[in-house]
C-alpha cells in the first residue's frame, strides 16, 4: 500500500504552519488506513528533519533552499513517480500551486484543490473542499494516487509536532529544464502600522463598496482606539495598502477584537484572522461564512450600524 | 511580443448557491455569471505591458456559452486587440478547460499566456499551470507583476505575509496573475456597444478535450453550520458586547 507524502514548505530556513498542519493529518490518515507518512524536504531543510518527528520518514531531495517553482515540482514529480504514494499533500499555497498542478497533470493524477478535511475510505480517500468563496463544502472521492492541495489552518499544527528524529532518506531528484531561474527574495516594505501586533482592528471588506466610504471605518477606528485593516480586494482595488491586508497572502493577525466590517469570509481572509479572541462580524448578507467564524453577528448594512454606532459612542 | 489572455466564467458569489436535484452541482437556473476577477487583472496586466510597449499584441480568449460574447468585446473595448472564441465542445472541469486552451493556444501562438491565479470553482486544480503542463512551458503561479525584456520576464510572485519572490522566466511561458499593477480599468457600456459593433470574434475549435480530472464530485452542499455567531438585533447589543471585551 502506497505511502501518504506530505510536500513541505520553508521560507528563511524555516517550516512553515501549513508543513505541521499537514503532517498531523497525514500522521492520523496513515495510522487509520495502515500506511507510512512521508514528508519531502528540498535544499538544507533535511537538516531540521527532527522537527518532522510526526513523520515516519523524510525523503530529502536537496537542491536549492530557495524555492523555485520549477525544479521544485520537477522533484516532487521524481519523488511520486518512483514510490507511487497513495495520497500526496501539498499546501493550497502559492508554492503548493505550482507544484500540485504541474506533477499532477504530468503524471496524470486527479488533483482536489481547497481541502479542509480528507477521510479513508475503502479504496481511496474522502477529500472535502472549501468552494465558491466558502459558500459550499465539496467532496470528492478519489482511489488511486492523488494530490490533495490543503488550505492552510483547515488542520491543528500542534497535531504535526513531535520530538522523534525520523529516518533521512537522500533522494537524486530532477531539477527541470532550467526555464525559471530564482533571482531574489523580496520583504516587504516598512509599514507604518504593524496590524500583528494591534489589540483591536476594524477590517473593512468588499461591502464598503467605495474608497470614499472607507472614511467612515477610520472614524469608527479613532473612536475606539483601533487600527484599520482589509480583506484583499480593497488592496487590488488600490483603496488601501498592503500594510493593512489581513489573510493568505497578507497578515496573519490575532487581536483581542476584531470587527470586520462589510467581510463576507473568504477561506482566503478566515486563514488570516481567525485565532482573534473576539471576531465581531456585521455584513448585509445573512449567509455570509465570516458568521461562521465570528463570536458576534450582525446581519445589517454596515453603514447603518456604524454611523449609529459612531453616533452613538461620540 | 503577443500575450493570449485565458478568460472564464464563474458564478457570482454576490447571489444566494444552491445546490441542484442531484445534491452534486449548483442549481444553474439561478446562478448569475460573471468573469472570474483574477482573469480580468490578468487582462489587465497585459493590457499595461501593452500600453508600456513591451507586448505587440494581446489576444483575449474564451470558452463559447452565455455572456462569452460580452466578455471578450468588453475586452476589446479594455484594449485587447484581438478575441477568439473556442467552440466545438463543453469542457466539464480544469482539466478540459485546460485542455481546450491548449488545443487553441498551440495554433494560435504566443509569448506569454495570462491568467488569473484560480477562480471560485476550480476543484480539480488551477487552469494556468495546467495549460502550462500540456503546453510544455514554464509556468509561475500567484503573481503580481511582469516586466518583459528580451526573451525572458521578471515575473514577481507573492509568498505569505508580504514576501515577494522574483524569478527569470523564458518565454513562452503561462502566468497565474494575483493581481496586476493596478485595478482592472472599467469599459463603459457605450465603448463595449460600439465595438459590437464594429469588431468581430474569430472562432475556433476547442478541439478534443481528453478524459478530464479522473475526479467527480460525490456531493455538494453549504458548510455545517457550527455553533456561529451569536447574532445581535440592535446596536445597544453592540455596545454592551464592546464594553465587556474592553473596547470602550
Amino acid at each position: 500500500m502506497g505511502d501518504i507524502l506530505v510536500i513541505t514548505e520553508h521560507l528563511k530556513g524555516e517550516f512553515q504552519d501549513i508543513t505541521f498542519e499537514m503532517l498531523g493529518k497525514a500522521k492520523d490518515l496513515a495510522g487509520e488506513s495502515g500506511r507510512q507518512c512521508v514528508a519531502i524536504t528540498f535544499g538544507s531543510m533535511n537538516g531540521k528533519s527532527d522537527e518532522l518527528g510526526v513523520a515516519d520518514s523524510v525523503i530529502s531531495v536537496g537542491g536549492s533552499d530557495d524555492y523555485n517553482p520549477e525544479s521544485y515540482a520537477a522533484a516532487v514529480q521524481s519523488v511520486v513517480s518512483a514510490k507511487s504514494p497513495s495520497l500526496v499533500l501539498v499546501g493550497s499555497t502559492s508554492m503548493g500551486m505550482d507544484i500540485a498542478n504541474s506533477v499532477a497533470t504530468a503524471l496524470d493524477m486527479p488533483t482536489v484543490s481547497y481541502c479542509v478535511d480528507v477521510s479513508a475510505g475503502s479504496s481511496g480517500f474522502s477529500c472535502t473542499s472549501s468552494m465558491y468563496g466558502g459558500k459550499m463544502n465539496v467532496v470528492t472521492n478519489v482511489d488511486g494516487s492523488a494530490l490533495v492541495m490543503v488550505l492552510a489552518g483547515a488542520f491543528n499544527a500542534d497535531e504535526g509536532k513531535s520530538a522523534e528524529s525520523p529516518a533521512v532518506e537522500d533522494f537524486v531528484a530532477e531539477s527541470g529544464a532550467g526555464k525559471i531561474r530564482f533571482k531574489q527574495l523580496i520583504e516587504p516594505e516598512a509599514a507604518d502600522v504593524d496590524i500583528t501586533q494591534s489589540d483591536i482592528l476594524v477590517a473593512v471588506g468588499r461591502g464598503i463598496g467605495s474608497k470614499d466610504d472607507i472614511k467612515l471605518a477610520e472614524e469608527l477606528a479613532d473612536i475606539l482606539v483601533a487600527d484599520l485593516a482589509c480583506s484583499r480586494p480593497l488592496v487590488d482595488a488600490g483603496w488601501m495598502s498592503k500594510e493593512h491586508q489581513v489573510g493568505k497572502s497578507g497578515m496573519k493577525v490575532k487581536p483581542k477584537v476584531y470587527i470586520a466590517l462589510g467581510i463576507s469570509g473568504a477561506p482566503e481572509h478566515i486563514e488570516g484572522m481567525k485565532s482573534s479572541s473576539t471576531i465581531i462580524a456585521i455584513n448585509s448578507d445573512k449567509n455570509a461564512p465570516i458568521f461562521d467564524v465570528a463570536h458576534y453577528g450582525m446581519a445589517e448594512d454596515l453603514f447603518d450600524v456604524v454611523e449609529e454606532l459612531v453616533e452613538e459612542l461620540e | 511580443m503577443k500575450i493570449a489572455v485565458m478568460l472564464k466564467q464563474g458564478p457570482d458569489l454576490v447571489e444566494d448557491l444552491e445546490v441542484d436535484a442531484s445534491g452534486k452541482a449548483l442549481a444553474s437556473d439561478d446562478i448569475k455569471f460573471k468573469l472570474n476577477e483574477f482573469d480580468d487583472h490578468a487582462l489587465e496586466e497585459a493590457i499595461l505591458l501593452k500600453e508600456s510597449g513591451a507586448a505587440d499584441e494581446v489576444v483575449a480568449m474564451a470558452v463559447e456559452g452565455k455572456g462569452a460574447d460580452k466578455i471578450l468585446f468588453t475586452a476589446i473595448a479594455k484594449g485587447a486587440d484581438k478575441a477568439v472564441k473556442l467552440n466545438g465542445g463543453n469542457p466539464q472541469d480544469s482539466h478540459q478547460l485546460g485542455k481546450a486552451f491548449a488545443n487553441a493556444l498551440g495554433s494560435e501562438g504566443f509569448d506569454m499566456v495570462f491568467t488569473g491565479v484560480q477562480s471560485v470553482d476550480d476543484r480539480d486544480g488551477q487552469l494556468g499551470p495546467i495549460v502550462a503542463s500540456y503546453l510544455d512551458t514554464p509556468c509561475v503561479s500567484v503573481v503580481s507583476g511582469v516586466s518583459v525584456s528580451g526573451g525572458t520576464a521578471a515575473v514577481y510572485k507573492e509568498y505569505s505575509g508580504g514576501m515577494m519572490g522574483e524569478f527569470e522566466v523564458d518565454m513562452p511561458a503561462v502566468l497565474g496573475i494575483q493581481a496586476a499593477k493596478q485595478a482592472p480599468r472599467y469599459a463603459p457600456v457605450s465603448k463595449i456597444r460600439q465595438v459590437q459593433e464594429t469588431a468581430s470574434i474569430e472562432e475556433v475549435s476547442m478541439g478534443d478535450l481528453g478524459s478530464g480530472s479522473r475526479s467527480s464530485v460525490a456531493s455538494m452542499a453549504p458548510p455545517a453550520k457550527g455553533s456561529g455567531a451569536e447574532m445581535l438585533d440592535d446596536v445597544e447589543e453592540l455596545i454592551e458586547v464592546l464594553k465587556d471585551k474592553g473596547v470602550i
